[in-house]
């Protein structure tokens, strides 16, 4: 299996959307190798005829009746804004860069 | 009466019946208790004494009315901060959630006050569950009861403390890799998994959906089971909720504790001891399974080869799952927002970024970019492609063990409480705690932690544990039980009694507890 690299580590936290520092980045990837490095054992374990698992209960489709149930209220829902809410909506950085 | 918080849960529901006590009492005590203690233990996040009084007032009153809404009506519980709770903060141990206070409640939660347990606060952990150890925790670890230094296990450490340190006489844990279990073990405390499904997870903040489940964190097999049955059962909240009677483990549990076990064929299961489990472990384990011996349980070896790469396994499924889970810590709805430094007006993704950089801590971080890596295309089919298959492999082991036996018995952890530090840094000797305990996870099926004794090269505890089919749940109460009241017997009383009075010790700032 392959090593992992700083700059994959570096991909890997924009593809998350944690701005790591350089420091972090540093001390994150030989750590993240090491890790890789003991899971590899896994590899050449199963056939390639065992089926996958998902999910340890064989659960599929689970419907209920289609009848208004309670919920939270607007005031609730806004209740753990970040910032304070506006005419009961999120208010929310902007979404479009500059050149948008 | 400070020696109520000695009682069991069951003999407080006695005394309460009785009209020895009431649950103001008990609250306060155990209030007390947490004010006494709790600066050198740290088992709490946030202590509720507003809300768990007025609900021991409520419990007084119902039953001053000739009713009560449960056996375990009025006796107090702390909750992992893992469960939201309507009106009282809920962080997960994490910053991201510093000062969230969520508008709904965990069906757990809702079950534990409709059945009148006042509730005492939310309990420490490893942030969002991703630990042995609750060093993990943003708000600093929970210490070992038996020794301050050590490490109290994770990620449940501070619901096993609190009972370990007689705060409360029960909490609720949850466990993904061993987190109610491997606590258990390290604090001389009974910790259970029940069956994947047989709790709900209905506002349990998710680690990994298909591993989490919640379970009793308490100081005997006979409390656990009572708490059992309070919080389990079908909740049509959860859609991966089982939906069939929760099974009958109150009464396991009274039939193990006579001692019945004769014709109860117990599988020790072979890649789950030996190398790699320090000697008092070991010692202690062999003990156990030969007073079953003794008592009549046909003792044979099992193996279950796919168990040895279950770890490995776990640390690609758990953090794929994670990744996904906490994205949706976006710092747009809830939880901690932080602006990127010198970026005028920045973007949602920018906002987000910093966000996430600020608020999570450092195992979160590995675990997400580790899961990122292993769902990213190229490797997928590499890593968490391949961890599936194991997982059924892992499964088809459990299915030929219990036909061999009606139970598998193996050391719950592989070593006592470290000390706090040891392995902050090493997140592969971190990860090798979870040895025992993460087989059961990555199959569903249940399982208990119960006292061993101490271990003998430091005096620390040791667990035994126990695990069943799914749906048998009875059973591990019922050998649970058995091992309980054996030892018990052996020891002169609970393990639990040999631990250090903790009044009068100076918490971390040097301040007399």
């Amino acid at each position: 299996m392959p090593d992992i690299s700083r700059d994959e580590v570096s991909h890997l936290a924009d593809l998350a959307r944690i701005d790591l520092s350089e420091q972090e980045i540093d001390h994150l990837a030989p750590q993240l190798a090491v890790i890789l490095e003991s899971v590899a054992s896994i590899s050449d374990v199963a056939a390639d005829d065992v089926p996958p698992t998902s999910h340890p209960l064989p659960l599929t489709n689970v419907f209920r009746e289609d009848v208004v149930r309670p919920g939270l209220t607007a005031e609730e829902a806004l209740s753990g804004a970040p910032v304070p809410p506006e005419q009961q909506r999120f208010s929310v950085p902007r979404i479009l860069g500059e050149e948008a | 009466m400070s020696d109520l918080t000695r009682r069991t849960a069951a003999e407080l529901s006695d005394l309460l019946a009785a009209g020895e006590t009431s649950s103001v009492e008990l609250t306060e005590t155990h209030l007390a208790r947490i004010e006494a203690v709790d600066g050198a233990v740290h088992a709490f996040l946030h202590v509720d004494a507003d809300g768990a009084l007025a609900a021991a007032r409520a419990s007084d009153e119902r039953r001053a009315g000739g009713s009560s809404a449960s056996p375990l009506d009025g006796v107090p519980i702390a909750v992992k901060d893992v469960l939201v709770t309507r009106g009282v903060p809920t962080t997960c141990g994490s910053r991201i959630l510093e000062g969230w206070v969520p508008p709904y409640d965990a069906t757990v939660v809702r079950r534990l006050r409709d059945a009148g347990l006042p509730i005492l606060g939310k309990t420490n952990m490893d942030e969002f569950a991703m630990g042995s150890s609750t060093e993990h925790s943003a708000y600093g670890p929970t210490h070992n009861p038996w020794d301050l230094d050590r490490i109290p296990g994770g990620s449940g450490g501070g619901s096993a403390a609190a009972v370990a340190a007689f705060e409360a006489p029960l909490a609720v844990g949850t466990d993904t890799g061993g987190s109610i279990r491997q606590p258990g073990a390290v604090t001389g405390t009974v910790g259970v998994k029940p069956t994947y499904g047989g709790v709900s997870r209905y506002g349990l903040v998710a680690l990994a959906n298909s591993l989490d489940q919640a379970g009793p964190v308490t100081r005997t097999v006979l409390d656990a089971a009572l708490l059992h049955e309070v919080i389990g059962g079908h909740d049509p909240l959860d859609s991966t909720s089982v939906d069939q009677p929760v099974p009958a483990v109150l009464e396991a549990a009274r039939r193990g504790a006579a001692g019945d076990v004769s014709g109860l064929r117990v599988g020790v299961v072979r890649e789950l001891t030996g190398d790699g489990y320090q000697s008092g472990v070991r010692q202690r384990f062999d003990e156990a399974v030969q007073l079953l011996v003794e008592a009549g349980a046909d003792v044979v070896e099992v193996s279950c080869p796919s168990f040895v790469h279950a770890l490995a396994t776990y640390y690609l499924i758990l953090p794929a799952e994670a990744s996904s889970n906490l994205a949706k810590f976006d710092a747009m709805r809830y939880g901690l927002r932080v602006l990127p430094d010198g970026v005028e007006a920045p973007s949602a993704e920018e906002v987000m970024r910093s966000s996430r950089d600020r608020g999570f801590g450092d195992e979160v971080k590995r675990r997400i970019i580790l899961g990122t890596y292993a769902l990213s295309s190229g490797y997928f089919d590499a890593y968490y492609g391949k961890a599936q298959k194991v997982r059924t492999l892992v499964a088809r082991d459990f299915a030929a063990a219990f036909e061999e036996a009606d139970v598998l018995l193996s050391p719950t952890a592989p070593t006592t409480a470290f000390r706090l530090g040891e392995k902050l840094d090493d997140p592969v000797a971190m990860y090798l705690n979870d040895l025992a305990t993460i087989p059961a996870n990555l199959a569903g099926v249940p399982g208990i932690s119960v006292p061993g004794g101490l271990a003998e090269e430091d005096g620390l505890p040791t667990g035994v544990q126990v695990l069943a089919p799914a749906m048998a749940d009875d059973r591990v109460y019922r050998v649970g039980a058995a091992l309980e009241a054996m030892l018990t017997a052996r020891w002169g009383g609970p393990l639990l009694d040999g631990a250090p009075d903790l009044t009068g010790l100076t918490d971390a700032t040097g301040v007399t507890a």
